[in-house]
């Protein structure tokens, strides 16, 4: 980056962008703050029944509270074990599935009918067999956390392996490039963007099959800690377990975001 | 000068779901050693046909093709160089697919891109170089493994013009130094006169020589060619064998 002799109007042209960043991030923090405080206040003047709202300072001394009783950590790593599981699994095997899938157009031909009818099925509804098959645990939780991401993984990486500029296979031809070689040279690199934004799908589709596992079946987890205290009534702990799990959430896409970051400039 | 491309009686017909279509019907011509080629013909007619059969990726259904040479060098319409690689690994791409490690190839490689202006940017990524340097870096790439013919399709036609102007000049010089020979496929009547020794015409499809001419113009390059005198006198002659062809 140079710093020196910009002229007068492009010095005018980047302190207009600057002030107008600082304006977008300062909006955010506001409407956050706005919703926090006026969250807070009604809920102190009684405008809105705490017990039903709950606050945020009550959501600040629950999860203390859960925090120091070693249980948040507990919760927290039962759930993002799930997820990373069923993230892992899904993407890598998604992935393996869909480079089979090019590499034999008849096997994809054949499979196709299937892939949109498990596409297009909610997957909870496969639930009760799952438990069934796979126990009320953790595997459980996970099977359904894969079954959600690794149809739309397969499906999203096809297409980017499918989209592959036909001239630049026709030029490896033209090099005597074998199926392999056209996978391994052109193929793959050239699909690097869709890689990346399967795995953004796939966050987002992990955190829904992990905590919607866990609502079907579970002992411990955010989703737990959500449903149980939905039925007891608790809906501090229901609150707390939401933000903390918007806050994870965002924590892995964050990781995914700077892989691209690092994919992207190499 | 010995030939080093026969085409004898080529026929070629090929099948899609909905019919059978005869693309080339007894076609033949041959090519000589050193000789810059160009094909010109309606669209459509399946000029693009020739060099997928010369580079052997199709089969003709009838006829032969002699070459003396199984190494041809393909030069498509657009650069296609690949964006993640260097500038340098593009062009070793093909010694790669051949699984050649040969350091007399790659410094072969090394000296083409120096002669030819490109060794600031070896280390670049394509998107950083300009239209008329990644034809030719395309071209470069073709030459590596030291191909006895050329096959170009159209390979000036995503370009604008003033770049297409100079990069036909640095395309031809490039050939003509590396002593190459070369078929060049193109629409552009101007182009194929002033690049080549010999024009084949081609009638709409299934194609067929319809005449060949053999051009004699002043000028060591492209662009001085187009100034020739007799440059017109070719271009009518070859526009009024493409638009009788059409009525």
């Amino acid at each position: 980056m140079k710093k020196t002799n910009y002229s007068a109007e492009r010095q005018k042209y980047l302190l207009g962008k600057k002030k107008n960043k600082i304006f977008i991030i300062s909006c955010r923090i506001l409407i956050l703050i706005a919703i926090l405080s006026l969250w807070e206040i009604l809920a102190t003047l009684n405008v809105i029944d705490a017990f039903i709202t709950s606050s945020p300072s009550k959501i600040i001394t629950t999860a203390k509270k859960l925090f120091a009783e070693n249980n948040l950590t507990y919760h927290m790593s039962i759930t993002l074990y799930e997820t990373f599981m069923g993230f892992m699994i899904s993407a890598i095997f998604g992935y393996l599935i869909a480079l089979l899938l090019w590499w034999s157009e008849n096997l994809r031909n054949v499979l196709e009918p299937y892939i949109v009818v498990l596409n297009s099925l909610p997957k909870i509804a496969l639930g009760p067999i799952i438990i069934v098959w796979f126990g009320a645990g953790i595997k459980s939780i996970i099977f359904m956390t894969i079954i959600i991401g690794i149809i739309v993984s397969i499906i999203t990486m096809l297409n980017g392996f499918i989209a592959t500029d036909n001239n630049k296979i026709l030029l490896l031809k033209t090099m005597g490039a074998s199926k392999f070689q056209i996978l391994n040279k052109l193929v793959i690199p050239s699909s690097v963007k869709t890689f990346i934004s399967m795995l953004k799908i796939n966050v987002g589709l992990s955190w829904i099959g992990s905590i919607m596992g866990e609502y079907l079946v579970s002992k411990a987890g955010l989703g737990y800690l959500i449903v149980y205290g939905g039925q007891v009534f608790k809906l501090d702990l229901v609150m707390t377990a939401t933000v903390i799990l918007c806050f994870m959430a965002t924590v892995m896409y964050l990781i995914v975001a700077f892989i691209e970051k690092k994919i992207s400039k190499s | 000068m010995k030939d080093v491309l026969k085409f004898k009686n080529v026929s070629l017909t090929y099948q899609t779901a909905n019919d059978e279509i005869k693309a080339i019907d007894d076609l033949s011509f041959s090519v000589k050693d050193g000789e810059f080629v160009s094909i010109i013909g309606p669209s459509g007619c399946g000029k693009s046909t020739i060099l997928s059969l010369i580079a052997g990726l199709i089969s003709p259904t009838k006829g032969t093709i002699e070459k003396s040479n199984d190494d041809v060098g393909y030069m498509l319409q657009k650069d296609e160089l690949f964006g993640w690689r260097t500038v340098i690994k593009n062009v070793y791409l093909p010694l790669e697919i051949k699984k050649i490690n040969d350091k007399e190839k790659k410094e072969y490689a090394d000296h083409l891109l120096n002669k030819y202006g490109l060794k600031k940017f070896i280390n670049s990524y394509p998107n950083e170089l300009s239209g008329g340097m990644r034809q030719r870096v395309a071209l470069i790439r073709t030459l590596v493994f030291n191909p006895s013919l050329l096959l170009l399709d159209e390979p000036f036609s995503a370009l604008d013009y003033q770049t297409r102007l100079s990069v036909c000049d640095d395309v031809y010089k490039i050939i003509k130094e590396e002593k190459k020979t070369a078929i060049l496929v193109t629409h552009d009547i101007s182009e194929a006169i002033s690049m080549s020794d010999k024009i084949i015409i081609l009638s709409k499809r299934p194609c067929s020589v319809k005449n060949v001419i053999y051009t004699h113009l002043d000028g060591d390059t492209p662009f001085f060619k187009r100034e020739s005198k007799n440059f017109t006198v070719y271009f009518n002659k070859i526009w009024n064998e493409l638009t009788y062809e059409k009525n």
